[in-house]
């Protein structure tokens, strides 16, 4: 970690706040653009301030304090504005939590991918322009126009704050969910950069989760996301030795996982899937991965099980990667050649997965050279300074 | 607020109407004028181009004479064919009156500002 810890729990007093604070003002402004302006200011002067002055008692009503103030200060010639922020005074945030149209606004399928994810980053999560930045190893300024740009697209073209209605929601849930879903693989495992593993964006996926899962209670794919999450989590420790080098499944020290954290999400998967007997994506990957983490072994996981799961889940969403990964579960399954036919035919021939797979099945039925021109294949392919260690590595031994 | 919805046809829908039968057409046609009918009260304005072939485009050049030429201004496979304007609460609703077209395969909306 380069980041001391006493950010990341600074990161996190401002993000139990600052989205309540946004929620709250664009309800009383009627603009999310102004609203998002004052919290945001008031978000980086606590960034300046805490470290100094340490953390006030309450943070929530200094930072609603400072948005006023500061609301009272810029908003002189909106008389309209001045005169609702002048009679607001802090109430116990005891009542209604809006963060959830808060959200739906963010996720708006009108604005762009990459508008979604940084709108949300800032806006729910409280991160500031510099911290999406340097989470994604972007410009400070190409964050900054996305912002500006995303916030504009929300009020001249209309995007409401509000909760979907019924016909809508599952379209626009499985959008919230997505957004959520890539902070969650961008911060597990970055494509490129130094740090192959960003932390931050991991808990703020984990974050987010947990609090749609608490806003939207009977929507078993909000579950399936948060369990999926932590059960990826809780064999954080195990996925990276001491010079940093990425340790495969196989070869993981399973004693390092945190079991308690395993049983929790399982448990919290198994009530969501039966309580509402509708399975979907997230559930089923989110069942995967909790029979990786129960699994005692590698030698003794579930594979059958394991093969019979991706095929529901290519089912409700076909796609080459999934694929990819049912094949491996193929391997163990059945055999390294039945594994090797079902990667034929994959569109998937610029990803590094796909040769780094196929070079481990050659490997395994004993066609070294074939391997070894695979596993080149993959390390062009990849910008990932862990992945291209391992096939490195790799490399070197043959 | 006022959106403006634009219809844009592809050169495959295109195909795909000079191929259906009369009674196919027909059918169209009517569905068309269901949506018009159901969204009938949040319409304010709609306008049914005529044929692309029919198009001109005249380019203004500054300090020259303006360049008129035969065709939409895009030389595209999708051409717009029609436009309407309504008057909805957000963009959402324009969305949703979208979605439910039943002609043409892509829409463009528009706030108006």
């Amino acid at each position: 970690m380069t980041e001391p810890d006493s950010e990341q729990a600074l990161a996190r007093v401002v993000r139990d706040h600052a989205g309540r604070l946004a929620a709250s003002l664009v309800s009383l402004l009627g603009d999310f653009s102004a609203a998002e302006d004052l919290v945001q200011d008031a978000v980086e002067t606590a960034l300046r301030r805490w470290p100094v002055e340490g953390v006030p008692d309450r943070p929530d009503a200094w930072l609603f304090t400072v948005a006023r103030r500061r609301g009272l200060d810029v908003m002189r010639r909106e008389t309209n504005y001045r005169a609702k922020l002048a009679q607001l005074t802090w109430v116990e945030p005891a009542r209604k939590d809006d963060r959830l149209r808060l959200i739906f606004t963010c996720c708006h399928p009108a604005l762009s991918r990459e508008a979604r994810v940084a709108l949300t980053l800032r806006v729910v999560c409280g991160l500031s322009t510099a911290q999406i930045a340097a989470a994604f190893l972007l410009p400070e300024t190409t964050v900054a126009q996305r912002l500006t740009r995303a916030k504009r697209k929300i009020t001249e073209a209309g995007i409401p704050y509000r909760v979907p209605d019924a016909d809508d929601l599952p379209e626009r849930l499985d959008g919230a969910l997505a957004v959520i879903y890539l902070l969650f693989n961008e911060g597990y495992l970055s494509s490129g950069g130094a740090r192959a593993h960003a932390r931050d964006l991991v808990d703020d996926a984990e974050w987010l989760a947990s609090l749609l899962a608490g806003l939207m209670p009977d929507e078993p794919e909000v579950a399936g996301l948060l369990a999926l999450i932590r059960l990826h989590r809780a064999r954080g420790a195990a996925r990276f030795d001491d010079r940093e080098q990425l340790v495969l499944l196989a070869d993981q020290d399973r004693g390092l996982w945190d079991h308690e954290a395993i049983g929790a999400a399982t448990t919290l998967l198994v009530r969501a899937a039966r309580a509402h007997r509708r399975p979907g994506p997230y559930q089923l990957q989110a069942a995967i991965a909790a029979c990786h983490a129960e699994a005692a072994s590698f030698e003794s996981t579930d594979w059958v099980q394991i093969v019979v799961l991706y095929d529901m889940l290519l089912h409700l969403a076909p796609s080459p990667i999934t694929r990819l990964h049912r094949a491996i579960a193929v391997r163990y399954a059945v055999s390294p050649e039945a594994a090797l036919d079902e990667l034929k035919g994959l569109d998937l021939e610029n990803h590094a997965l796909l040769h780094a797979t196929r070079a481990d099945l050659l490997r395994a039925l004993g066609r070294d050279a074939e391997a070894r021109e695979c596993d080149e294949r993959a390390l062009a392919l990849t910008a990932n300074p862990a992945q291209q260690a391992l096939l490195e590595e790799r490399l070197s031994w043959n | 607020m006022k959106y403006v919805l634009m219809f844009v046809e592809t050169e495959e829908f295109a195909k795909e109407l000079e191929a259906m039968g009369d009674l196919d057409r027909e059918n169209a046609y009517a569905a068309v004028g269901r949506w018009f009918a159901e969204n009938g009260s949040k319409i304010t304005h709609h306008t049914h181009l005529a044929p692309v072939h029919t198009a001109t485009t005249m380019r203004l050049r500054r300090g020259e004479e303006p360049m008129v030429t035969d065709g939409p201004f895009v030389e595209g496979k999708e051409v717009v064919t029609g436009f309407v304007e309504v008057e909805v609460a957000d963009l959402d609703e324009a969305l949703k009156m979208a979605r439910s077209w039943p002609a043409c395969p892509i829409v463009e909306i528009r706030p108006v500002s």
